[in-house]
């Protein structure tokens, strides 16, 4: 089905946020889960995890940072224009439950696909604890959002120019892992991988459960193709359909990180090749 | 023409591209055959009283009755004979197993070759096509019973040619952004062209069939739900849509595809023609795909035409076991595939940074027959051998997808998650439930697929007029 773009708005240098008219999955959808979308005929198919839904609006929050040519046309769409395809909500969604304190973490636009997990976390009468980090003060995202879903938020920046000076796993581990002020139950983090990593191996060393979710290379995201494919304690599972969440601690980030690299040079080929058409006007 | 005449005339070859060249292109290898060719072949059936070619068609097309008509010159009326029992003869032309099907049954085959009856049904189909005069057939009586059909593949696109044609409000629910299932994503180009699953596509919809892409059932919408909604029955034909991997060292290395990953980013996204298509694909120059079925040689012909300078088929069992039709392995074989037979892999090797470099396999030898009948391949000890590869396709088959099972309560499933339903009417264990195709029987063929949509179709028609 093709959906509509209702709102447009850039929330920093190269991320956007789409509001989408999409009722039946805005329905559906529950905190972790994903859609796919199509931008155009020769467009490739793209998982974005959902940020938000409003079911009584039948309306989908889309979060995302321009990376390649598929995200930076997506960027120059508008209020008004639809989207070719959208299918969704894809992924198992996030188990969530009262156990205690809960730490959501989100990196850079990890902040985004957090957001609804923090806010279910937070209903189920969880403590929850806010962690959202960025490189500088000018790529954090959806602070008030955080904030209002949150008991307690930290904000970092690697240069320091706002919050807590370092990373969202240097932030965890200093402020409450090492001073044992309040049990930690679980943490939930999400963001680029090598942060994700850094992460699980900090909460690895004090025992915290930690739950990852994973944007793998998708094609269909119905299990049918495996090009998602991860190795999760030593088993292969499918991050469209198994995932996109798993225990951070039994993940192989190596290779994840490594099959992340697959297309790097045809996606290179493909942006320069956009950018440059854009530059002359002709349109990719 | 006299009888005696009528048996002279040789079975008419296909004309077909040069392989030197087809292997670098994807445009289709059989070029179809003219009229002159066409009505020339018809005449070599003898019309048998009681013809054995229909009885060995899942679908019962009246063979005999759409050969006579090309013989007359009335390829159109020929065309619409076949559609009366199969909606979809363009692609059954081309895809459909006929040597062991409709052709094995062929007396003509007897003493000398059988009428090809496959490139015949093609040719009749496409110059309907071609003419623009694809007749829709008027629906007189409409039921008001709705029915659902999940997946838009060979099953699903018959039981929904079939219901509307029977004056059901039909709807299908894709979960891709294009219909067709294993024709538009698995079946590559050159063996058939999507512009011809589309145009059947459009007939359906012609008809008055509805097609709801991008719609996941299990996801957006439960089978419940559906029910819900108001529809009178549901046909699940979800296919098998879960590939098979060996668990073998290295597997995920970067490079390592499933056949249903590489067939989908060349066929249904066109990384093929990558970067006007968005959809990247590895290139590979040394590709080897592990396998002996159809899905194998569509991934090694279609690895070929990417460009690749050697492609090898590796194969456990001997030619003699390979499941995939004998014309499918001389065409890979005319465009320099090369087969590695009774050869296994046994891990795959990596550079340090994530991708394949090499395969290493085993020699097999033929030992006694398995469960399957078929001789089962066992290890030569010490055989073992690299060889250099950057890509891996492995096509060793598909599993069922659980997305559609796994949240309908109630749907009885095998050992194996396939759906169980009546080889005779679809029937599942929930009622007004109905399947068929791969999801029932594990890959098998398009046409078997269209047979149990036939049979379900009956049956559901039946079902929601007693209702």
């Amino acid at each position: 089905m093709s959906a509509k773009i209702l709102e447009k708005q850039q929330l920093s240098e190269n991320v956007f946020k789409l509001v989408l008219d999409a009722p039946k999955i805005a329905k559906k959808r529950k905190a972790g889960q994903f859609v796919v979308l199509r931008i155009h005929e020769q467009g490739e198919r793209i998982p974005l995890t959902i940020a938000d839904a409003d079911p009584a609006k039948g309306t989908l929050t889309i979060i995302f940072q321009v990376v390649g040519k598929s995200t930076a046309h997506l960027s120059e769409l508008k209020a008004g224009d639809s989207l070719l395809d959208l299918v969704g909500p894809m992924g198992q969604p996030t188990h969530v439950e009262k156990i205690g304190t809960v730490v959501c973490v989100g990196g850079g636009v990890g902040v985004a696909p957090v957001y609804p997990i923090t806010q279910a976390m937070k209903n189920a009468g969880n403590h929850v604890i806010s962690i959202i980090g960025a490189r500088c003060k000018d790529l954090i995202i959806m602070e008030d959002e955080m904030k209002a879903v949150s008991d307690e938020i930290i904000v970092t920046t690697d240069d320091g120019s706002y919050g807590y000076h370092g990373f969202v796993s240097q932030a965890l581990e200093e402020k409450y892992l090492m001073t044992g002020d309040r049990k930690i139950d679980m943490v939930v983090a999400i963001g680029p991988v090598p942060m994700m990593r850094a992460l699980c191996d900090v909460t690895k060393k004090y025992n915290v459960p930690t739950v990852v979710s994973l944007n793998s290379i998708m094609v269909d995201a119905t299990g049918m193709c495996g090009a998602c494919r991860v190795t999760v304690g030593g088993k292969t599972r499918f991050v469209c359909v198994d995932g996109p969440e798993f225990d951070g601690h039994q993940v192989d980030f190596k290779e994840l990180i490594d099959r992340q690299r697959i297309y790097l040079d045809q996606e290179k080929q493909c942006y320069d090749h956009y950018c440059t058409c854009r530059q002359q006007g002709k349109g990719a | 023409m006299e009888m005696k005449e009528r048996l002279k005339i040789p079975r008419q070859p296909m004309p077909e591209q040069d392989p030197q060249v087809r292997k670098r292109n994807f445009d289709e290898v059989p070029l179809g055959y003219t009229p002159e060719f066409a009505k020339a072949e018809a005449l070599r059936c003898i019309q048998c009283k009681k013809p054995e070619c229909v009885e060995g068609c899942p679908v019962e097309v009246d063979i005999p009755g759409f050969i006579a008509l090309i013989a007359e010159g009335k390829f159109i009326e020929a065309a619409r004979k076949i559609k009366q029992t199969n909606a979809l003869p363009a692609v059954c032309g081309r895809v459909c197993p006929q040597e062991v099907q409709c052709e094995i049954r062929c007396v003509r085959g007897k003493k000398a070759e059988p009428v090809a009856i496959g490139r015949l049904e093609r040719f009749v189909a496409d110059y309907e096509r071609a003419a623009g005069e694809v007749s829709i057939p008027k629906i007189e009586n409409k039921t008001g019973k709705k029915i659902a059909v999940v997946g838009s593949g060979p099953s699903g696109l018959t039981v929904a040619g079939d219901l509307v044609q029977m004056g059901h409000d039909v709807t299908i629910f894709e979960a891709l952004h294009a219909a067709g299932g294993v024709l538009v994503y698995g079946i590559p180009e050159f063996r058939l062209p999507k512009a011809i699953v589309a145009a059947e596509v459009d007939y359906l919809k012609k008809l008055g069939v509805k097609i709801e892409t991008s719609n996941v059932i299990g996801k957006v919408a439960t089978v419940d739900e559906l029910f819900a909604e108001g529809y009178d029955a549901v046909f699940l034909g979800t296919g098998a849509g879960l590939p098979s991997f060996m668990n073998i060292p290295g597997e995920n290395l970067n490079g390592v595809y499933s056949a249903n990953e590489y067939l989908t980013r060349s066929n249904l996204m066109k990384a093929y023609r990558f970067p006007e298509y968005d959809t990247p694909i590895v290139r590979g120059r040394n590709v080897a795909v592990i396998g002996g079925g159809n899905v194998a040689m569509d991934s090694a012909r279609t690895a070929m035409r990417l460009g690749a300078d050697h492609v090898y088929l590796v194969y456990r069992r001997s030619r003699q076991e390979m499941p995939a039709r004998i014309e499918e392995i001389h065409h890979a074989e005319e465009e320099g595939i090369e087969l590695h037979l009774l050869t296994n892999p046994i891990r795959y090797i990596g550079n340090g940074k994530g991708w394949v470099t090499g395969i290493e396999c085993l020699q097999m030898e033929l030992g006694e027959p398995d469960d399957s009948g078929r001789r089962r391949p066992v290890p030569i000890k010490g055989s073992e051998f690299i060889k250099d590869v950057d890509t891996v396709v492995v096509a060793i088959g598909a599993g069922s997808n659980p997305l559609v099972q796994s949240t309908t309560p109630g749907l009885d499933t095998n050992k194996w998650n396939y759906i169980i339903a009546d080889e005779e009417t679809g029937q599942t264990s929930r009622e007004g439930v109905f399947a068929g195709g791969d999801i029932v029987t594990g890959a098998a063929t398009v046409i078997l697929a269209m047979g149990a949509g036939r049979k379900a179709a009956r049956a559901m028609h039946k079902y929601v007029m007693s209702k």
